[in-house]
């Protein structure tokens, strides 16, 4: 991949991306909120500060996904009723891009996908609810609605204007899970697994005082 | 570098905060990874997601327990290292009667969290599961085993203290559904809007006491509980298979000693009873050796009698020492006919195995007795045969010894049955029908 390099529009500081595909990232030092347009920045807000957050992962982590490198470029926190959860935007040495869900430590990979069969409606979404995508056949065991809480780094699409969203989350029986944002008309699907924390083989994690490293 | 100062990718010790509702120090452990987080002093439960700390709510705790493991301490179970960060008290109401049971977060900043729960000092290790169980005829099927429905109820809080991964509260109330296959369980807890799965893998308590460096004593585990290993797993088995062979064993005794045994005929004569008269008649037979140094005789005598006895008084003597082995056998034998058609009793044969006879030469003296008063014109003579046999070969006690081997499989059997039946006992028997996992309809 080719970085780039770009002067953040509010506060001059240097943007690097890392990905070519990226749509939006925050300025590290001034937090704000940048959009390309073609080659330009455009400052369209502020990222609000993050939440408490002792999450192992960080921009920069990198680790291995079914023997895929990949590196942490950005991340949105979304915010619900019970706390708050983190979508790590992956950058895979391939060129591919797809997601590191950390909801209180339980990860999971997944990746952006087309439907096979019709998304159920929102109205209609409760849980026990199935439906098969790819032949897999998908659970619904919980329901979402969450909000945008922040952003940090490179994104493949911009948030700033994205307020309350509805997720179904689905489960399978053997460790797969698929995600219906319906925060866009049509949804999108994401699928991908569930995985365990040192299968991922994290490097560049975030130190936690007077924990041993893991 | 100043460790006060904050740096990328390095997360402080939490520092100590106040209570928003009673200013108490609250100390928070898993700071942003817990969402809720619980004042000891007045039961606040605080939302620990936000910077703000807004009290959630503030419950009336209906009792207040210490936890076996101090929150805040730290153990290495299954080679992690785990800090204890949250406990809760929860109960069922069986029946009128609460049965309570208790919960502990374990956190790890890497791996996340972790559960212990207790019930009448059976501990479990519990870890979230990401995998919905698949359900099954008896149960649920997960990761290739299956799991047998156990118990389902509606569990509440009552007591609540520390950090927990989701906005607890006293009062809270779950669906829970347990499934077994000793040592593991599989449960859900559903919610309206959610179904969470996890795996419980039995735990000895020492073992935790140990982890946790705990200076308490560890109590002993009350009764069975639903997936608590029998002792008697393998045992059953390997009592039947120790039984199996031994009983081969025994059967290549037999065959072999059975084949070394001399087995000979030493004596075969036919004598005659004459009843008629009522002098006494005794005689003794020929000489005959027994070889050998001590092994058994058996001497069998066939009377050629109908609905009358004999009785022989009789002497196995050592012609060398004198030495004589008196013994008495008697033969009957009757038969006849009635309205259920005909029947006999008794036998025209009788075998008696002498153990313990030394070699040397011996001679068997005889003395005949019968029925005088029968003995009228009826027959007057009895011909009978005597036969010797030294060093049979004997079957008896191998048998014997087969069916007291007996005993202990089938007490092992029995104990881990018994063990079986007090931990389905506490299962409750509507378990099976209401076990759905993944697979609940759409209404």
């Amino acid at each position: 991949m080719s970085t780039r390099n770009d002067i953040c529009s509010n506060c001059g500081a240097e943007i690097r991306f890392r990905w070519s595909g990226a749509v939006q990232t925050t300025c590290e030092y001034c937090k704000s909120i940048l959009v390309r347009n073609d080659i330009n920045l455009a400052l369209v807000g502020k990222a609000a500060d993050l939440p408490i957050d002792i999450s192992p992962i960080q921009i920069g982590t990198e680790g291995i996904f079914n023997d895929k490198p990949f590196q942490v470029i950005g991340r949105i926190v979304y915010r619900y009723d019970l706390g708050t959860w983190n979508e790590w935007h992956l950058y895979f040495s391939d060129g591919s891009n797809g997601w590191l869900s950390d909801a209180q430590s339980e990860y999971a990979v997944s990746f952006a996908n087309s439907f096979t069969d019709a998304p159920p409606a929102e109205a209609d979404l409760h849980r026990g609810l199935t439906m098969a995508q790819h032949s897999v056949p998908l659970y619904l065991t919980v329901i979402t609605d969450a909000m945008y809480e922040t952003t940090e780094g490179e994104l493949p699409f911009t948030s700033y204007d994205k307020e309350m969203c509805r997720f179904a989350d689905f489960r399978t029986n053997d460790g797969r899970f698929g995600t219906v944002d319906y925060s866009e008309t049509p949804p999108l699907l994401f699928l991908g697994q569930f995985v365990a924390f040192d299968s991922l083989k994290l490097k560049n994690l975030k130190e936690f005082e007077g924990w041993p490293n893991a | 570098m100043n460790p006060a100062a904050p740096r990328k990718g390095f997360v402080s010790k939490p520092k100590a905060l106040n209570c928003p509702n009673c200013g108490s120090a609250i100390e928070l452990r898993a700071l942003g990874a817990a969402a809720g987080v619980i004042c000891s002093y007045c039961s606040s439960t605080i939302d620990a997601t936000n910077p703000q700390l807004q009290i959630i709510g503030t419950w009336k705790a209906a009792m207040t327990i210490e936890p076996a493991i101090p929150l805040g301490s730290r153990g290495k179970l299954k080679g992690v290292l785990w800090e204890a960060i949250g406990f809760q008290q929860r109960g069922i109401e069986v029946e009128g009667t609460n049965y309570f049971w208790r919960e502990y977060v374990l956190w790890n900043p890497y791996q996340g969290f972790r559960y212990l729960s207790e019930y009448d000092n059976h501990w479990n290790f519990v870890t979230p599961l990401q995998v919905l169980p698949a359900p099954s005829m008896s149960g649920l099927v997960y990761a290739n085993e299956s799991y047998r429905s156990f118990q389902t109820a509606r569990a509440y809080t009552w007591f609540v203290i520390g950090e927990f991964p989701w906005m607890v509260q006293v009062g809270e109330a779950v669906d829970t559904a347990d499934y077994v296959k000793p040592p593991k369980m599989l449960s859900s807890e559903t919610t309206e809007n959610e179904v969470a799965w996890s795996q419980g893998e039995y735990i000895p308590g020492t073992e935790i006491w140990q982890a946790f460096q705990l200076k308490t004593p560890c109590p002993p585990p009350i009764g069975v509980y639903s997936n608590q290993p029998s002792p008697y797993v393998g045992r059953v088995r390997s009592s039947w298979l120790f039984y199996g062979a031994m009983c081969a064993l025994l059967l290549c005794l037999m065959v072999l000693f059975a084949t070394l045994a001399p087995n000979k005929m030493v004596l075969d004569k036919n004598y005659v009873v004459n009843p008629a008269t009522t002098v006494e008649k005794s005689f003794v037979s020929d000489l005959f050796t027994l070889d050998g140094r001590n092994d058994n005789v058996e001497v069998r005598i066939t009377a050629d009698i109908s609905n009358q006895w004999v009785y022989f008084s009789m002497a196995l003597i050592n012609e060398e020492t004198g030495q004589a082995y008196d013994f008495g056998r008697e033969v009957s034998f009757y038969s006849g006919s009635d309205s259920d058609g005909s029947w006999t009793e008794g036998g025209k044969t009788d075998d008696v195995l002498l153990p313990n006879i030394p070699g040397g030469k011996y001679y068997l003296r005889i003395e005949p007795e019968t029925d005088p008063a029968r003995a009228g014109g009826l027959k007057p003579r009895i011909p009978f045969r005597v036969r010797i046999v030294r060093g049979r070969p004997f079957y008896f006690r191998y048998f014997l010894g087969m069916f007291l081997l007996l005993i202990p499989p089938i007490w092992t059997s029995i104990r881990a049955g018994s063990f079986e039946s007090k931990r389905w006992s506490e299962s409750d028997p509507s378990g099976a029908s209401s076990s759905n996992a993944s697979s609940e309809d759409d209404e």
